[in-house]
């Protein structure tokens, strides 16, 4: 107990100073990392409730994957902070003016709030069951119906990201490796007897 | 008093040993691999390779060791100081946090968890964030290059390689890599009749997915045919470009790690861990991590071979391979596995 | 151990998941040439899902409660199909002259439809989302298919930064609705409310989910992007954008606030109000200074969604009905609208200023009858269908003693009226411009069918007024 509860306050702790520097680091770069390293310490605490699957799925999706796509757009656009920051204090009043309602907002839930003891989870997996199994058996009978549209969901954001993007240019050569592999001598090659003296 | 020394001291110390353990043999292991990769290489050209530190040059990995560490550690000026010398960190700390899952003999593994697969997989996806981080921060042109190229090749492998383990998890059940190394005793082999042996292993029943593996493992590793990470004739030398001495080493140390990880891997999920090839008492005597390792090595030859023969993949074909070859096929098997285990229910 | 859901009350969606995949694959495979026919077969996709609504099972619930079948959903998704399959025989013609045809544009209307239906037919908060995320996603795209019009991409990322924003706040709204109630199935949370009344928690959860579902169907305050989006747009993409999915958006309204909300009828009832109040004078008094039709047509629609919400805001079966045929009629409205918007063809390309509609009278009789009947209709002239939409709707409100909101409502009308009418003084009192090209035969079809049923619909108003109460009935059992 004493162990969990250690790195529960040891990953808490680092997730939340690295998502305070997500916000705060100078460097666009740095603050991606930071953020990377806040994912890997939530993964920490999904290890701790015993959530094991999740916290690996969040490691090979969000920092394996989409994380590293984030890094490069950020590496590449070479975004100029300073700049981005001169019109800072002309959005402060609105900004900070929502800010304030929905921290209100927060404020007011949290005052209103009473943990209803038998909605508390005990256990993320019934007994006897890994929770790598129990989450396959409730998402492929329970949940099928929102697993499907999840998936529909996401083909039409591939879709989409092809037709907004994708141009076929007419003058690009083009590798077709199939006529590559399927030549012989006897396509690609022609044998001519050359008269000496008078070339091809 | 008691209870604090008995439950938290006693294993932490034994924790502590075991990880020690696996650490150093597994370095002395990596730097013999190292050996080994550079005399075939040698002697498919005809050359002698290492020679001349200690018999045969059996110490050069070692006195490479201590030049690296001797030398002064450059870092160029307009270079980002933290992330370049946190980068060969990372990657160095990454491919070792990676074994304490793999288990080189029955039991014989430091962290026996229930998503050991997904585990490796996970460690192993972080792996492009050293290149990436090395590539960037470097603040020059080739390295950065090369870490564009990284970020490319080992997001696409990655996509097969999952695949490729979900065809395997298919057929076990469990993403527990002990459970998947106990699970190969008994397939095709025993279906027919014959004793325990190597035609039970997943080698023979997913070929197709032993072969996509193995190529998306170079891939993964960044080894030879894929090695646009660090090619040589059109980036100079990749990401480690500006780097030099000790942040070196630990960049080519774990790139070696990985690609150990790499073979152990294919070891587990394809070639029976560390059962014996066939269960008859000669090879039944001989211990199972022995077999792990001779299997491993096996692995690593062919690592090594295919460096040594196969020429250098153009970057567009690299991609074409991996999205539109091995990623229809890996993700038809899943289809048809799937399909082939609930109709016979031979599944778990 | 292995439960099968019951598939048949979901038979349309999957019938229009398996056949957008398998026209996606028939145009990948067979490039840009297939446009035509994936064209033809889309259409036939939505028919056919439409028959399988009108023939299939009346009602049911499955896949563990997310998904319900019940009058009110097949009377609705009957509508949103009619208006998705109009919409892809409207931008035949336009797509063919202007060089974007491009086979993913129908199957994308196809993929939105089915996220539409999926909205009809949610009942949990996960399936309203998922629903209305896969509407969206689709739509965005949509916006800005022409991807080489500066207008048209810029049209698509706004219209996808305001409405992830929504998404976001209806998000936070339904994890609030499920952190105080527990569940997020509907009937949980009906019960939930019945059992504990509203907290004010409760109520946050709900206003953030109004103000996301607000933004869908542009109620001011929500409006901003809806003028800009349907401009910048293809026109045959602004058609769809007005009719279909505004259609499926109020039915998601009112299967939310009437059905898991009814207990705290009183709380959303007074929100409403107040997005119909804010709607209504907007759209009629923004669209007077308009010179574009788009954008008066966008206007129009943000006043029409606010007569729409008055009937929902009667909180009765009456403004259910109301609603209904109100979403009925301005859907047929909407759709002939736009046909005759998509033939202000010139030889030199589209235009969509007002003036240039002067003296179609003279150059286009009869298309110029067609659209100043339909205009009659928008601004709620008896007896043409769109004045019994206004009516049912306004006595709903009436009889749930709403007068501030019935009076508004019908001074909103008569300042709309002057903008409709505006334009019909332009077609047939001002010298004709330039004439335009002659209609396509798709056009004058659809606009023929939706000013027949504008001129007559005293005719069939028995009918579907009949079947609206019938859809109606859903919500009101014991009534």
């Amino acid at each position: 107990m004493v162990l969990s509860a250690i790195f529960f306050y040891l990953f808490s702790a680092v997730v939340i100073a690295s998502g305070v520097m997500v916000i705060g680091a100078r460097n666009p770069v740095h603050s991606v990392l930071f953020l990377i390293l806040a994912f890997v310490n939530a993964a920490g605490l999904f290890v701790l409730l015993g959530a094991e699957f999740l916290a690996m799925i969040l490691i090979v999706v969000y920092v394996g994957a989409v994380a590293v796509l984030f890094l490069f757009v950020v590496m590449m656009l070479d975004v100029d902070f300073v700049e981005l920051r001169q019109g800072f204090l002309n959005y402060l009043p609105v900004g900070g003016l929502i800010g304030i309602v929905l921290l209100a907002e927060l404020l007011l839930v949290v005052a209103g709030w009473t943990f209803a003891g038998d909605t508390m989870p005990t256990s993320p997996a019934p007994a006897g069951m890994s929770n790598t199994a129990a989450l396959g058996e409730i998402l492929y009978t329970k949940y099928i119906y929102f697993f499907q549209a999840a998936g529909m969901v996401l083909l039409v954001a591939m879709v989409g990201a092809i037709v907004l993007t994708l141009r076929h240019r007419e003058s690009v050569k083009r590798q077709s490796i199939a006529d590559q592999v399927a030549r012989t001598p006897a396509t690609a090659i022609e044998v001519r007897k050359v008269e000496s003296g008078k070339g091809i | 008093m008691d209870g604090f020394f008995y439950d938290y001291v006693v294993p932490a110390i034994i924790f502590v040993a075991q990880s020690l353990l696996l650490i150093v043999v597994l370095l002395i292991f990596v730097a013999y691999l190292l050996y080994a990769d550079r005399k075939i290489w040698a002697a498919v050209q005809m050359r002698r390779g290492p020679n001349v530190v200690g018999p045969w040059g059996l110490l050069q990995s070692f006195a490479d060791l201590i030049k690296f560490v001797l030398k002064e550690p450059v870092v160029p000026s307009g270079s980002n100081k933290g992330v370049f010398l946190l980068a060969p960190l990372v990657t160095t700390t990454l491919a070792l946090s990676a074994w304490a899952v793999v288990p080189v003999a029955a039991g014989w593994v430091i962290a026996d968890i229930n998503v050991g697969v997904l585990y490796i997989f996970a460690i192993s996806s972080l792996g492009v964030y050293g290149i990436i981080m090395a590539g960037w921060s470097s603040n020059s042109k080739y390295p950065f290059l090369s870490a564009l190229r990284s970020a490319a090749q080992m997001v696409s492998y990655e996509v097969s390689i999952g695949f490729v383990i979900v065809t395997v998890l298919l057929c076990v059940g469990s993403l527990n890599l002990t459970d998947i190394v106990v699970a190969q005793s008994e397939g095709l082999g025993t279906k027919i009749g014959l004793p325990n042996s190597f035609l039970d292993w997943h080698w023979l029943v997913l070929l197709p997915m032993f072969v996509i593996f193995f190529v998306s493992a170079l891939a993964e590793t960044n080894r030879p045919p894929f090695d646009l990470v660090e090619a040589e004739s059109e980036l100079v030398a990749g990401f480690m470009v500006e780097y030099s001495s000790t942040p070196y080493m630990l960049f080519m140390l774990g790139e070696y790690v990985a690609i150990v990880l790499m073979c152990s891997l294919t070891t587990i999920l394809f070639l029976g861990g560390w059962l014996p090839p066939v269960a008859v008492p000669p090879f039944t005597w001989i211990p199972g991590v022995i077999w792990f390792v001779l299997k491993v090595t096996l692995v690593f030859f062919m690592f090594a071979m295919v460096k040594a023969f196969v020429p250098r993949y153009r970057f567009d074909q690299l991609m074409r391979l991996g999205w539109k070859v091995f990623l229809p096929i890996s993700l038809f098997m899943v289809v048809a596995v799937a399909f082939v285990l609930q109709l016979t229910g031979w599944g778990a | 151990m292995t439960m099968f859901p019951d598939l048949l009350p979901a038979l349309p969606e999957i019938l229009l998941a398996v056949g957008a995949l398998a026209l996606l694959m028939i145009g990948v495979f067979v490039g840009e040439k297939s446009t035509s026919l994936i064209n033809g077969l889309s259409i036939a996709l939505l028919v056919v899902a439409g028959i399988a609504v009108i023939a299939g099972p009346g009602g049911g619930v499955t896949f563990s409660d997310a998904f319900i079948l019940d009058p009110f959903a097949r009377f609705m998704k009957v509508l949103a199909l009619i208006g998705s399959a109009i919409a892809i025989v409207m931008s035949i013609g336009y797509a063919r002259a202007r060089k974007f045809e491009r086979f993913e544009y129908p199957v994308l209307i196809v993929i939105a439809t089915l996220g539409m239906l999926m909205m009809i037919s949610a009942n949990d908060l996960i399936a309203v989302y998922l629903g209305l995320e896969l509407q969206s996603l689709s739509l965005y795209v949509i916006a800005a298919i022409n991807r080489d019009s500066v207008r048209s991409t810029e049209a698509g990322l706004k219209y996808f930064v305001l409405g992830a924003l929504s998404s976001g706040m209806l998000l936070y709204g339904a994890s609030l609705v499920y952190g105080f109630t527990g569940t997020t199935t509907f009937a949980g949370i009906a019960s939930a409310l019945t059992a504990e009344g509203a907290s004010l928690g409760l109520v946050f959860g709900l206003v953030f989910l109004i103000a996301g579902l607000a933004f869908k169907i542009s109620a001011v305050p929500f409006h901003m992007w809806t003028p800009d989006v349907y401009e910048g747009a293809p026109t045959p993409v602004t058609a769809f954008f007005a009719a279909a999915p505004k259609v499926a958006a109020v039915a998601l309204f009112v299967r939310v606030v009437v059905g898991p909300f009814a207990p705290i009828t009183h709380d959303w009832q007074q929100i409403l109000s107040f997005l119909a109040i804010a709607s209504m004078v907007l759209g009629a008094f923004a669209a007077i200074g308009q010179r574009n039709i788009k954008r008066l047509m966008a206007y129009s629609s943000i006043g029409h969604m606010g007569y729409a919400l008055v009937g929902l805001a009667a909180g009765s079966e009456a403004g259910v009905q109301g609603v209904i045929l109100y979403v009925s009629i301005y859907l047929a409205m909407t759709v002939g609208a736009f046909a005759c918007i998509l033939s202000m063809r010139r030889r030199e390309g589209m235009t969509y200023e007002i003036n240039d509609l002067a003296g179609l009278a003279k150059t286009h009789p009869v298309m110029a009858f067609m659209f100043a009947a339909i205009l009659f209709s928008l601004a709620g002239i008896p007896p043409l269908a769109g004045f019994f939409a206004k009516f049912y709707v306004f006595l709903a409100a009436i009889e749930a003693e709403l007068y501030v909101l019935a009076v508004i409502g019908v001074v909103a009308s008569v300042i709309g009226a002057y903008y409709y009418l505006r334009i019909i003084k332009i077609m047939y009192f001002d010298d004709p411009a330039t004439s335009f090209e002659p209609m396509p035969t798709e056009l004058r079809v659809v606009l023929g069918v939706s000013g027949a049923f504008v001129l007559f619909f005293i005719i069939f108003a028995g009918p579907l007024g009949g079947a609206a109460g019938l859809a109606a009935q859903t919500f009101f059992p014991t009534g």
